[in-house]
């Protein structure tokens, strides 16, 4: 019985582990959020599209955004610095997204730091989720 | 010697001479061998297109994989199994340790104190490529000299006979 319960717990939190949700991302970062700014009064879909496409200049003389690489429209393909093809990011045209949350994690470990030289806030992230989940 | 006699030693010499050729550029395989590790392979072709590890020594890898945080200007951070198990993939695959003689080429052409990181500053990359000008590794269709599957398209797979080369427009 305990063996049985034990291999249920493992096939329901390995399907769950695959089988997330932009909403269940969402509702990740709201919890850090939350604990990251106790004034946190929700995720905005607008701020995250200011977000996309804000340029910024980095340290090494080039203009950068999240936009750079995924391209203004996120329902597009966008491309690398090493020219390889970026599969869109946003759901609607890429139901892949936001599916995972430790390969978005990863991502946003690395591209926080690309575009904006430190690292994320829950709030952003929230916000950049909200945005692309919103793209029709 | 007889006319006949020196034809035949002169066709003998012909063909023994190109199938020596042959076997020269077959040899050991002209080609890297098909390797394969599922992370190496996610990992390392999200962002460019994924380098055979006998394109360059174990100190380059080893360089490289300790430098992920400025990977080439970027940010190519992965946790501490995954890029150990990358490491141990390429060391074991890297061109000082390949039988093929292109690998054996690469590395003999990297002095012993260098461990670059870009293929194209090898001497064995440059001198392969020196009637190719750079305008042409900047052509929209190349992107850059890194770009190796833009003109050898098996490049990925460790690929690069000139038979199979095509430069796009």
């Amino acid at each position: 019985m305990r063996k049985t319960l034990v291999i249920l717990g493992v096939i329901f939190s390995t399907t769950n582990a695959l089988a997330a949700t932009p909403q269940d991302l969402l509702k990740q970062y709201e919890a850090q959020a939350k604990q990251e700014n106790s004034a946190f009064a929700g995720f905005s879909a607008d701020r995250g599209a200011i977000f996309f496409r804000a340029e910024r200049m980095h340290s090494n003389g080039n203009k950068v955004s999240c936009s750079t690489c995924h391209t203004s429209d996120p329902r597009n393909q966008g491309k690398t610095r090493a020219n390889k093809v970026i599969e869109p990011i946003a759901p609607i045209a890429n139901p892949q997204r936001f599916t995972d949350a430790a390969k978005v994690e990863k991502w946003f470990g690395r591209n926080c730091k690309d575009v904006l030289e430190r690292a994320c806030i829950a709030q952003e992230k929230g916000d950049y989720i909200q945005y692309l989940i919103n793209v029709k | 010697m007889k006319k006949w006699m020196q034809f035949l030693v002169l066709i003998g010499s012909i063909t023994s001479t190109s199938v020596l050729l042959a076997s020269g550029d077959m040899k050991g395989g002209g080609q890297l061998p098909a390797v394969s590790n599922v992370k190496w392979k996610s990992e390392c072709s999200s962002c460019h297109m994924l380098y055979h590890p006998g394109l360059l020594p174990e100190r380059s890898w080893s360089k490289m994989m300790s430098g992920l945080d400025q990977h080439f200007g970027e940010n190519a951070t992965l946790d501490a199994a995954t890029r150990d198990e990358i490491m141990r993939f390429l060391a074991l695959n890297s061109a000082d340790k390949q039988d093929n003689r292109r690998s054996k080429r690469i590395s003999q052409s990297i002095p012993a104190t260098d461990a670059p990181l870009r293929i194209t500053e090898t001497r064995y990359f440059t001198s392969k490529h020196d009637e190719v000008s750079p305008l042409t590794f900047k052509r929209k269709s190349i992107g850059s000299a890194s770009n190796c599957i833009a003109c050898h398209k098996n490049a990925e797979k460790g690929d690069f006979a000139e038979s199979q080369i095509r430069i796009p427009r």
